[in-house]
């Protein structure tokens, strides 16, 4: 056993971090830093940046554009461009989709749409929710009837994270409405152009449409955007959710966001002292960083033992279940920091090219919306009560 | 980057497992534990042939082994067995010990078993807090030392041939070896809650020889933390075998009690609880993982990991502890199963070498530097 990263591990972890230091903008990492709402430009801009490098698609094979890393590479990677404030990776298209049709797509799919996820051709957008499928998702309703060589969806889909951006969605439908559930889905990739589509934003509780709904009505697909086998994409569903869980856990962003809260604590004051003296504080503080020390060898742990470097499987649910409850009392924590300047909220101010007087600690602005958004964490992903319904099954056996 | 054992340290998990299983049931186990020993001379000796003892001693000793793996892998194994023999006082002197200069003689006590030792760190009144000692030991007319004082709850003490005691010198902290057979040494034993024997220890104007002392000043202060993180690594893995224990039996009841016609895992109500007990086990062993690897590190960075995994487990063990006995209902309450011990131990885990609240304001303390 040996938990130190080797020579070779502190070398790339340096060459990182030179390349963070040279191609990161700083305008953007300070949006980043300070909270502030980034544009699609933001995003599309420094997957680029990766994409220059070949960085963008960390875990893809280096035949298909990847960087060939190990699995202490891919961490690390991670772990560093959230220190350095980077925008995190957009996730639909290079670590959702990516790895489906790598391992179910044709060669022909994979020729077509991998370069496009690389080159930023293409934004991709998820269609697995629907209103009447949450945690049930295999409830859902939404049919892709074949007529002659194209799917005619009907149906809608909705928590569409960035939907208003894509291209392109990646879609479970029913191609079979006789089978029972699971059954009888398939994995249908979807033009967002396509005549019949609708997109509406759902506005969210911090005051922000980062979610959409997406109507279908008589869209017409063309058959060989049909991923893998007919009624069979019940198996790419889950097989990507493993990776969507595993992202989701976010132990990068959980280091940055505690150094953030850490210097919030020594600069806010509570009785004449920081607020990173206070023995209550303190003690919620170190025990979340006790829990992110903890979580950062079990998730070396679990991805060192999944096979050929891949995403781990069930054990995806229990980094997804623990690294969102440290996210989230992180986040908790960086709001009661702030104690009544916890409360003015000027949605503007998170804009970029904001002139106006900031209220309270320059740090103050996002914390509380941040902290609302971040209930989502639990949420989405396959929420934290249906994590433990798989580990009950799958890794408990019960 | 590799989180598998070596093969060798495999090897020995492999052989004291296997000794374990066939040797120290847990009948066996509460038959020594109830004797008046609190310990078996016979399996200690047997378990120091088989090279225990040499795989938790550092090569200046004699040994082949010392390092925070070394211990984790031998340690998980007895907590397995819920092995109550006079384990955690040779990890410990191990590190007290380090350098082994003029020690040899101990040392290879230490190895074949002949000598037990126990470490003597906490008073009376004074909880967790190594630095509150008044035990004193003065300079004697013949250049020697005399110690008198006491010391609280130490475990397995009347089995120790050697007791390693923090004193008070004019300088500071000081460690000496105190022979279990000079005069003036007495020992009120009793049993403990968990299993096995601890004891006061009360010192009476003992006379020692000055070699006794091993370490003063700064230097003892650093010592005796060295050897109480090795202590906590030891407990820590002790821990996690146990947990490991408690996980498996308490999934197959849950498999196999039927209540309402259906097992009862088949309730949702418990199966969450049951994936939590499993989360927090998996974050419990990264935190034994850390504190192991951190052994040799600087202090601070050896100090923050065994104070967290000190953290980490007073919080899970308790958890795992209360809830596995939950989950069972009325059977888990009772002597007869084997859980409710392994149970018990991991609370008690809790209660050495500074408890959870203790490590947890030690982590704060040591996080401003």
């Amino acid at each position: 056993m040996n938990v130190d990263f080797t020579a070779e591990d502190i070398a790339f972890r340096d060459e990182v971090r030179a390349f963070l230091r040279e191609r990161l903008p700083k305008a953007l990492s300070e949006k980043v830093r300070t909270g502030k709402h980034l544009t699609k430009e933001d995003m599309v801009g420094w997957h680029a940046i990766l994409e220059s490098r070949r960085w963008l698609a960390s875990h893809w094979p280096e035949e298909w554009g990847g960087p060939g890393w190990s699995v202490v590479q891919r961490y690390i990677f991670d772990v560093e461009i959230a220190l350095a404030h980077a925008p995190r990776i957009v996730p639909f298209g290079v670590n959702m989709l990516g790895p489906v049709l790598l391992k179910y797509g044709s060669d022909e799919q994979k020729k077509r749409w991998l370069p496009r996820i690389l080159d930023g051709s293409d934004w991709w957008c998820q269609g697995y929710s629907e209103p009447g499928a949450g945690s049930d998702l295999a409830n859902l309703k939404t049919q892709a009837l074949r007529d002659g060589d194209h799917y005619v969806v009907n149906g809608q889909k909705t928590w569409t994270t960035l939907g208003k951006y894509a291209d392109m969605i990646f879609c479970l439908v029913r191609t079979d409405p006789s089978a029972k559930k699971q059954k009888g889905i398939s994995f249908l990739l979807i033009d967002m152009k396509t005549p019949g589509i609708e997109v509406r934003p759902i506005v969210l509780l911090d005051g922000d449409a980062e979610v959409s709904e997406v109507f279908f009505t008589d869209v017409r697909v063309p058959v060989e955007n049909l991923v893998g086998d007919e009624n069979l994409g019940w198996t790419y569903a889950k097989y990507l959710l493993t990776y969507e869980r595993t992202n989701i856990a976010g132990v990068g962003a959980s280091m940055a966001a505690l150094d953030q809260l850490k210097e919030i604590a020594r600069s806010e004051q509570k009785d004449g002292k920081p607020l990173a003296e206070d023995p209550q504080f303190a003690a919620r503080l170190a025990r979340v960083e006790i829990e992110l020390e903890n979580m950062k060898t079990t998730s070396l742990r679990v991805l060192a033992a999944a096979a050929h470097g891949g995403a781990p499987g069930a054990e995806s649910s229990m980094l997804k279940i623990r690294g969102t409850e440290i996210r989230q009392e992180i986040s908790s924590l960086a709001r009661r920091a702030l104690g009544p300047y916890a409360q003015p909220f000027i949605s503007q101010a998170l804009d970029e090219g904001f002139t106006g007087e900031a209220i309270g600690a320059d740090y103050a602005a996002p914390i509380a919306s941040q902290y609302f958004n971040q209930r989502k964490l639990s949420i989405f992903g396959g929420s934290n009560e249906i994590q433990r319904e798989i580990i009950t099954k799958t890794i408990l056996e019960l | 980057m590799d989180f598998n054992h070596s093969e060798d340290r495999r090897m020995l998990a492999d052989t004291l497992r296997r000794f374990l299983a066939e040797r120290y049931s847990l009948d066996t186990r509460h038959r020594i534990s109830a004797s008046e020993r609190g310990y078996s001379p016979e399996i200690w000796g047997e378990l120091a042939a088989l090279g225990v003892p040499a795989a938790l001693l550092g090569e200046p000793l004699g040994g082949f082994g010392g390092s925070g793996f070394d211990l984790m892998v031998v340690f998980e194994a007895l907590g397995r067995a819920l092995v109550v023999e006079p384990f955690l006082g040779l990890a410990m002197v191990g590190r007290l010990l380090a350098d082994g200069a003029g020690r040899a003689d101990l040392a290879s006590g230490l190895l074949d078993g002949t000598q037990i030792a126990a470490v003597a760190l906490y008073e009376p009144g004074a909880r967790y807090d190594l630095t509150n000692v008044t035990t004193r030991a003065e300079r004697s007319a013949t250049g020697g030392w005399t110690l008198s004082g006491g010391k609280a709850v130490v475990p397995q003490l009347e089995s120790a041939t050697r007791i390693v005691v923090s004193a008070r010198v004019d300088t500071g902290l000081a460690l000496f070896i105190v022979p279990r057979d000079a005069d003036g040494v007495s020992i009120k034993g009793y049993p403990l809650v968990d299993g096995g024997r601890g004891g006061e220890l009360v010192l009476q104007a003992v006379q020692l020889p000055a070699d006794t002392r091993i370490a003063c000043g700064d230097d003892a202060l650093g010592t005796i933390e060295a050897a109480v993180a090795a202590g906590i690594v030891a407990l820590g893995a002790e821990a996690v075998g146990i947990l490991d224990v408690i996980k498996d039996s308490t999934l197959d009841y849950l498999r196999t009690r039927v209540q309402f016609g259906v097992p009862i895992g088949k309730f949702q109500a418990l199966q969450h609880r049951m994936a939590t007990v499993a989360i927090e086990i998996e974050q419990a062993r990264s935190a034994v993982i850390n504190a192991a690897a951190a052994l040799d590190d600087d202090r601070l960075a050896r100090e923050r990991a065994v104070s967290a995994a000190k953290v980490t487990l007073g919080r899970v063990g308790t958890l795992v502890a209360e809830e596995s006995i939950q989950l069972h209902g009325g059977i888990g309450m009772t002597w007869e199963l084997p859980l409710p011990h392994f149970a018990k131990r991991l609370i008690m885990i809790g209660h050495q070498l500074g408890d959870e609240d203790h490590h947890l304001e030690r982590y704060v303390r040591l996080g401003r530097g």
